[in-house]
């Protein structure tokens, strides 16, 4: 009997059981399927698309997580007090890869103490453990992802886009960060740190996570390519030469006077010293 | 003198000009020998190697605010659009040959000029070689310091760029602060709303033309002052009120000034070449909306900005007026205080001691301790603002807080002043003391001796009579007195409040000070050094061997034989 039911073409098949009391149970879940591989196939999140491969990094990234940052940041990465009522450290949930890679990549976190802010240092991690502790960050709630290389990949700017970048970049870093990224002074002791030596990929990171005292430049606020712009003028004013010589730490007139001073004063007084010093020859006679 | 006849073309040209007789009794007049009478000369020099770059300065720079859009050869603003105040500088930095060297020299000469006019006046200050008859040569120099001050802060703003750019801004805030006229004045100054197109061309007439005009002609009155006034000279052997030691201006001072101009020339060229100093390409153009970290003044005007930074934020408004304290008591009554006080101190101390003498030899500053006192207290206090002006690079370079930097500062501008005043004079005081020790009891020389009666004691050795005169040649500093009440008659003396105030600032000024020993005090101190010992046999012989020559006496020489 069966036998000569399936023999039927699909679509009578079909037309014959479309009354059946299961069919609707049936289409639901066609339907769930359908939707469920549609959006596999077109959402762009990876957290749904879990591989094995990642789901590893992912507890790897836990396991070094516990170990290295959950004194201060709680085990779950929910924050954490210091057990005198102050934050240790805030919680992470939410921060993204991104704040995890810029934060561990500069050798910010872990810290060494806690303070009014804490300083760049060499990295206490490998590139693929700060790769697992982000994806396990970023697992903990979604947040912005680590920026692709093209993104602030400058090799092929033009000097437009440098000169666009300068602009942005008076607009706005240069009121806390100096007029050619040296940094500058916050106040209770925080600071603007330079931007010179830092990597195009983790300056990329500060705009988009604000680390710090720093504000967020969303993708928003300063679109993909005024950042890549802003980076290719950082790095124009690193690898420019100074043309007047000695650049005097190119921060401003300060560093001009004290060198004006100390060496010009300085070395003048000097000479006249030299020269007061000196009495008179005549005829080979030194009078006094 | 009139015998000996010039040679012919030099003949020509005195029988034309007359200038022969005014040299021959110039050339030869003598100017005492010192190292620090050369530090008016450092900035004399300085002014004129800013005159001879300015002027080259000037042949590519273009004093106006009209918009365009760059185009040079510094890539990084091509493109952009700017004043033309600004493209320019980029030009001449840039595109001109030898424009960047120039700009460098003369921006340093800048910070040279005024910083050795400060120098020198230091110098004037600390050996009093302001009082009578140079006071108005004091007050002239003083107003060439003001004017130096003014002229660079407005060669700062002249490129329109963004350090410049903010630092007229800073000032425009400055005068908008000032009560009831402010806004009317900043008006009048930038000519309607900041920036405005007028700026950098007014700025560019007053830089080039009107102030190193006043200048020049001060200089030249502060030098005829020298030569009428013939130039002072420390206290020292022949030295008097009357006469100047030293040599001749030709040929003596002529090669020393001359090589000194060189000196200072080569100095700051080198300093032009090699030191980097406003790189304006870096700031980028002036735009209201932007502004850097590290926005400072040049260094003299930083003790302003430090006076601006410290000031808490107070403000209140009357009648819908508003008045910024935060500004008005830091920028516009703060620092005309201070150089009033400057300005006037030759006569204020003046009025203070009732010194109406002429006064050719110079003070050593330990013999005046309240004055040096006062000046190291200005200096402190000048120091401590300007530290201030520069209070968040000291914050990020000594790894501190920004807040407890300025905290400290609010606090020391009072205190510091005080505590220097008082340790300084206690030092000149102190100093005044071991010139009246070595005036009476000569010099240690290291030498123990024990006399027949087994009694210990150092042998001193009389300094040089050349030295005597030196530490001698000084007046006697007293208080003044005021005098009774009132006369025989009963009648009260007039102005006796006034009086009062003065005698007492008087007794401040020389209460404590040492007053050098008698003549009578010196013979009795000598007779004594011998008296004291049993050694009146003044048979001395030399001893070599310690600092100096010390004599022995035969007694003391046979002790030491015998051991």
């Amino acid at each position: 009997m069966s036998e000569k039911r399936l023999s039927l073409s699909p679509a009578r098949f079909l037309s014959a059981r479309r009354r059946h009391r299961s069919a609707g149970l049936v289409v639901l879940l066609f339907g769930l399927l359908a939707v469920g591989s549609a959006y596999a196939a077109f959402a762009p999140d990876n957290a749904v698309a879990d591989t094995s491969a990642q789901s590893q990094q992912i507890e790897e990234g836990k396991k070094l997580f516990a170990v290295g940052c959950a004194s201060c940041h709680g085990l779950n990465a929910e924050g954490g007090g210091n057990g005198e009522g102050k934050m240790a450290g805030p919680s992470l949930i939410g921060v993204g890869a991104a704040a995890v890679d810029f934060q561990v990549g500069t050798g910010r976190m872990p810290a060494m103490q806690p303070g009014a802010q804490i300083p760049r240092k060499t990295p206490s991690y490998t590139p693929a453990e700060i790769e697992a502790l982000a994806a396990y960050v970023a697992s903990l709630a979604p947040g912005p992802a680590v920026p692709a290389e093209e993104s602030y990949d400058i090799s092929k700017a033009t000097d437009k886009q440098v000169t666009r970048g300068g602009e942005l970049f008076r607009t706005n870093c240069t009121a806390c960060h100096n007029f050619a990224g040296k940094g500058g002074a916050l106040p209770n002791g925080r600071y603007a740190p330079s931007l010179m030596g830092v990597d195009p990929k983790h300056i990329y990171e500060a705009m988009l996570t604000g680390p710090q005292q720093m504000p967020v430049f969303s993708d928003q606020v300063l679109q993909p390519e005024d950042k890549r712009d802003i980076i290719a003028y950082l790095n124009a004013l690193q690898e420019q030469k100074d043309p007047g010589g000695f650049g005097l730490g190119r921060l401003g007139p300060v560093s001009e006077g004290l060198w004006g001073w100390l060496v010009g004063i300085g070395l003048l007084v000097c000479v006249a010293v030299w020269i007061g010093a000196k009495g008179v020859k005549a005829k080979g006679v030194r009078a006094e | 003198m009139a015998t000996k006849e010039f040679p012919p073309p030099v003949k020509w040209a005195d029988d034309r000009l007359g200038i022969g007789k005014i040299g021959k009794n110039n050339l030869r007049k003598v100017f005492p020998d010192h190292w620090s009478f050369m530090l008016g000369e450092i900035a004399l020099y300085s002014f004129i190697i800013l005159l001879l770059t300015g002027v080259f300065l000037t042949f590519w720079f273009k004093p106006s605010m009209a918009e365009v859009e760059y185009q040079g050869s510094y890539s990084l603003l091509k493109g952009l659009h700017m004043s033309e105040a600004y493209a320019s500088t980029l030009d001449i930095s840039f595109d001109v040959r030898g424009g960047l060297l120039m700009r460098q020299i003369h921006h340093w000469a800048a910070i040279l000029f005024v910083a050795s006019m400060m120098v020198h006046l230091l110098r004037t200050f600390f050996t009093g070689a302001f009082r009578k008859p140079r006071e108005l040569n004091w007050v002239i120099g003083f107003a060439m310091l003001f004017l130096g001050i003014i002229e660079g802060f407005i060669g700062y703003g002249l490129p329109d760029d963004l350090l410049s750019g903010t630092g007229l801004r800073i000032t425009q805030g400055m005068i908008q602060a000032s009560p009831v006229i402010g806004t009317w004045l900043s008006f009048f100054i930038f000519g309607g709303e900041f920036p405005g197109d007028d700026m950098v061309s007014r700025f560019f007439t007053i830089h080039v033309l009107l102030i190193p005009g006043l200048i020049l002609a001060l200089v030249t009155a502060h030098l005829f002052l020298v030569v009428y006034h013939k130039h002072t000279q420390y206290p020292g052997p022949g030295r008097t009120q009357k006469n100047v030691i030293g040599y001749p201006l030709w040929p003596v001072y002529t090669a020393k000034a001359g090589g000194f101009f060189f000196v200072v020339f080569g100095i700051t060229a080198l300093m032009g070449a090699l030191l980097q100093i406003n790189p304006v390409w870096l700031y980028g153009p002036y735009n209201p909306a932007e502004v850097t970290a590290g926005s400072q003044p040049d260094w003299y005007m930083g003790w302003l900005e430090g006076s601006v930074r410290l000031m808490p934020g107070f403000e209140s408004t009357f009648w819908g007026i508003t008045l910024s304290w935060n500004l008005i008591i830091p920028a516009l009554l703060i620092p005309p205080a201070f150089v009033t006080l400057v300005a006037a101190y030759p006569f204020i101390e003046q009025w203070i001691t009732g010194d109406h003498r002429d006064h050719h030899l110079l003070d050593r500053p330990r013999n005046m301790p309240t004055r040096t006192g006062i000046g190291a207290a200005f200096i402190t206090f000048y120091g401590l603002l300007w530290i201030g002006g520069g209070n968040d690079l000291i914050a990020t370079h000594f790894g501190i807080s920004l807040n407890n930097v300025t905290w400290f500062l609010r606090f020391a501008v009072f205190l510091g002043p005080v505590l220097a005043f008082w340790v300084t004079r206690r030092i000149a005081i102190s100093l005044q003391r071991a010139d009246n020790e070595r005036l009476l009891h000569g010099l240690e020389s290291g030498i123990i001796v024990r006399s027949p009666d087994g009694e210990y004691y150092e042998k001193h050795s009389p300094i040089s009579k050349y030295e005597a005169y030196s530490l001698t040649a000084r007046d006697r500093t007293l208080p003044l007195e005021i005098g009774p009440e009132t006369d025989d008659n009963g009648v009260r003396a007039p102005r006796r409040a006034l009086k009062k105030v003065r005698a007492s600032l008087s007794r401040f000024y020389f209460a404590d000070a040492v007053q050098k020993p008698t003549a009578a005090e010196i013979e009795e101190a000598h007779a004594h050094a011998h008296a004291a010992h049993g050694h009146e046999d003044d048979h001395h012989e030399a001893v070599e061997g310690v600092t100096g020559t010390v004599e022995v006496d035969d007694a003391t020489a046979h002790k030491v034989v015998e051991h």
